[in-house]
């Protein structure tokens, strides 16, 4: 199956008449695919979401989900996706399980249905020790896993992860990309997710969108988006002081060949791994000598850096500092 | 994960859920729930009993004034039986009932009830400030149906504390009235029903837009210091100067308050109770209404 379970059409969110967060974006998301939207902190990957979810009406143009619209069918839309919103939604009074049991009873499904599935996500989110403990002592983590048992309480089709794993340590990110991965093979769900990490949009997505200033900067697989860049960089330097731009030119895939001030070489080439040996062969073949070689692959940094303009670490500051403040107001009120 | 849903809903589904979330925070935690007992024990202790009020007019114990000619004994004692009788019809004139504790206790029930209602009504912006009211959103519970089982709980725990008001207050030694009744009761907790709805409404309205919780509690003190003075809970409003009078004519916790009191301590007057019933109810529906239509124009952005 390859129709479109998500579609937008020109969806465009404006705050206040002037403040225009979304910008008449266009996108679709195919079934069973995890779908990331890439961005900095403020380029209304957030907004987009709630937009699909109902939480908040576009100002403009319109949008689907498995056929629903959401302006006029914003109910339908509500029973069939999960949510996992970004910041920790569950309720601190209450228990792991009665939070969970909560969710259910907001989607109307009956109590011993409710209970049976519970149980069943809290034992796939590896929370079933800690169902009875209050949230209040969960640990970073465990809220994450939390939030994303409520999310899946409804048997959504279509999950939306809200930065699923801001806030959490290099291991439990880890942990929860494979639950996330899981969803996808077992469940044939398809997702929704955005990030302001490059790693995860690269390690999961199967399809990302990069957007910036509310508008889709560029779609495609994190691969396509690589390749576009024109291919893996390989710096080189030789023994003899002679220049050699022209050589490597000659190999085949090699795209570009430049000398830097220090007398290395950087190529951009195609199948970076493959054109290397040739690269070495054809200078051993004319008597040159390689004293040092790398051989890089593009990561989507510089993709989001060739088509934004700026890099992406300097955003993730000032959302780590957002959140950090909303964790010191939640202990403040105990 | 392929099946689809076919979840019997009603409109109304997820009321019940939502409400017990609200009431467990007050009920599973034992200090919340036992101070919530406590503090009216001590209100009605401290102030219900040190103001007492018919002592103040306790003539009995003055001495006979000397006149000449001497009076008989007869004389004396007919004079002394007057006064005696002056206290009560002085406190029955005031408060129509002769004890004062009896007539603050009913008051002390429509302040908790206007305190409760208050501290939910702000439970909205931690809800909103703490993510919970986006997930709730984002769910397919109708929106009326947040707001309500806000009242709802609210409410729900008013009317338990104003039983145990009622339970304190016998204790204390409340003189019911004389033609009260069991049944009178349900009339104490229909009333302060229709009053928690709309008082948990008003102060939902209040700050369903905010996320700073100080501008809805300034807001919220402004509002409950003259429902609770410019009222008849302490003092009848007849003694107060007009312009009072015409602001607690119009305060719904005037109408709470003389509704309880005719049902429990007062000579039951119906067509008055009827009144206050009238006005309370009224209050209460458009309150409501107003915090169902804001809740639809103000949940979603």
């Amino acid at each position: 199956m390859s129709e479109e379970v998500i579609k937008a059409e020109g969806l465009t969110k404006v705050f206040n008449k002037h403040l225009t967060v979304v910008d008449h974006v266009n996108f679709g998301v195919k079934h069973g695919e995890i779908f990331g939207f890439l961005g900095p902190n403020g380029a209304g990957k957030t907004t987009t979401i709630n937009m699909l979810i109902t939480i908040m009406k576009p100002t403009e143009g319109k949008a689907s989900v498995l056929g629903f619209d959401i302006a006029k069918q914003d109910v339908n839309v509500r029973n069939v996706v999960g949510v996992v919103p970004q910041e920790y939604t569950a309720d601190e009074d209450l228990t792991g399980l009665e939070n969970v049991l909560l969710c259910a009873d907001l989607y109307g499904i009956p109590r011993d249905v409710a209970k049976e599935r519970a149980m069943e996500l809290l034992k796939l989110v590896e929370l079933t020790d800690f169902k009875d403990k209050r949230v209040q002592t969960f640990s970073g983590g465990m809220r994450r896993r939390l939030e994303l048992a409520c999310g899946l309480i409804n048997r959504p089709k279509v999950l939306f992860l809200d930065e699923p794993t801001l806030g959490l340590d290099v291991q439990t990110r880890t942990a929860t990309w494979d639950y996330i991965r899981k969803l996808k093979k077992e469940y044939g769900m398809t997702l929704f997710m955005t990030t302001h990490h490059l790693e995860e949009a690269d390690a999961l997505c199967d399809r990302v969108a990069i957007i910036d200033h509310g508008k889709i900067v560029v779609v495609g697989s994190p691969e396509e988006l690589k390749h576009s860049l024109g291919g893996d960089l390989i710096t080189l330097a030789i023994k003899e002081n002679e220049d050699v731009s022209g050589l490597i030119q000659k190999v085949e895939h090699v795209k570009e060949v430049r000398k830097e001030d220090g007398g290395a070489y950087r190529i951009k080439a195609e199948i970076g791994e493959i054109t290397t040996p040739f690269i070495i062969e054809a200078l051993r073949k004319k008597g040159y000598t390689v004293t040092r070689l790398s051989l890089t692959e593009p990561t989507l940094n510089e993709v989001y850096l060739e088509y934004t303009g700026k890099s992406m670490r300097d955003a993730e500051e000032s959302r780590e500092a957002t959140f950090s403040r909303r964790m010191t107001m939640r202990r403040a009120r105990q | 994960m392929s099946e689809t849903n076919h979840n019997s809903k009603s409109r109304l589904h997820g009321i019940w859920a939502l409400t017990n979330r609200e009431l467990k925070k007050w009920y599973k935690e034992p200090v919340i729930f036992l101070l919530s007992i406590i503090t009216p024990i001590l209100w009605m202790g401290l102030l219900g009993k040190s103001m007492n009020i018919s002592a103040v007019f306790n003539t009995g114990s003055l001495p006979l004034p000397q006149i000449n000619p001497p009076l008989t004994l007869e004389q004396a004692l007919q004079l002394k039986d007057y006064f005696a009788g002056l206290q009560s019809s002085i406190m029955q004139g005031a408060f129509s009932t002769t004890d004062y504790f009896s007539f603050m206790s009913v008051g002390m029930i429509a302040f908790t009830a206007l305190f409760t209602t208050m501290f939910s009504g702000m439970s909205v912006v931690w809800d909103r400030r703490l993510g919970f009211l986006n997930k709730v959103l984002s769910t397919p519970v109708s929106r009326a149906v947040i707001i309500s089982s806000k009242v709802l709980s609210a409410t729900l725990r008013s009317m338990f504390q104003a039983g145990i008001i009622i339970l304190i207050a016998v204790a204390f030694g409340l003189q019911f009235g004389p033609n009260f009744t069991i049944l009178n009761i349900l009339g104490v907790f229909a009333v302060i029903f229709l009053i928690c709805v709309g008082l948990s409404s008003l102060f939902i309205a209040i700050t369903i837009r905010s996320t700073r919780i100080e501008t809805p509690m300034a807001v919220a003190n402004l509002i409950t210091l003259p429902m609770m003075f410019a009222s008849n809970a302490f003092f009848p409003t007849k003694f107060m100067p007009d312009w009072l009078q015409t602001i607690a004519k119009f305060n719904p916790m005037t109408y709470t308050i003389d509704a309880v009191r005719q049902l429990l301590i007062f000579n039951t007057d119906y067509i008055q109770l009827a009144w206050d019933f009238l006005y309370v109810g009224i209050f209460a529906t458009i309150v409501a209404t107003i915090g169902i239509v804001l809740s639809w124009r103000f949940l979603s952005k």
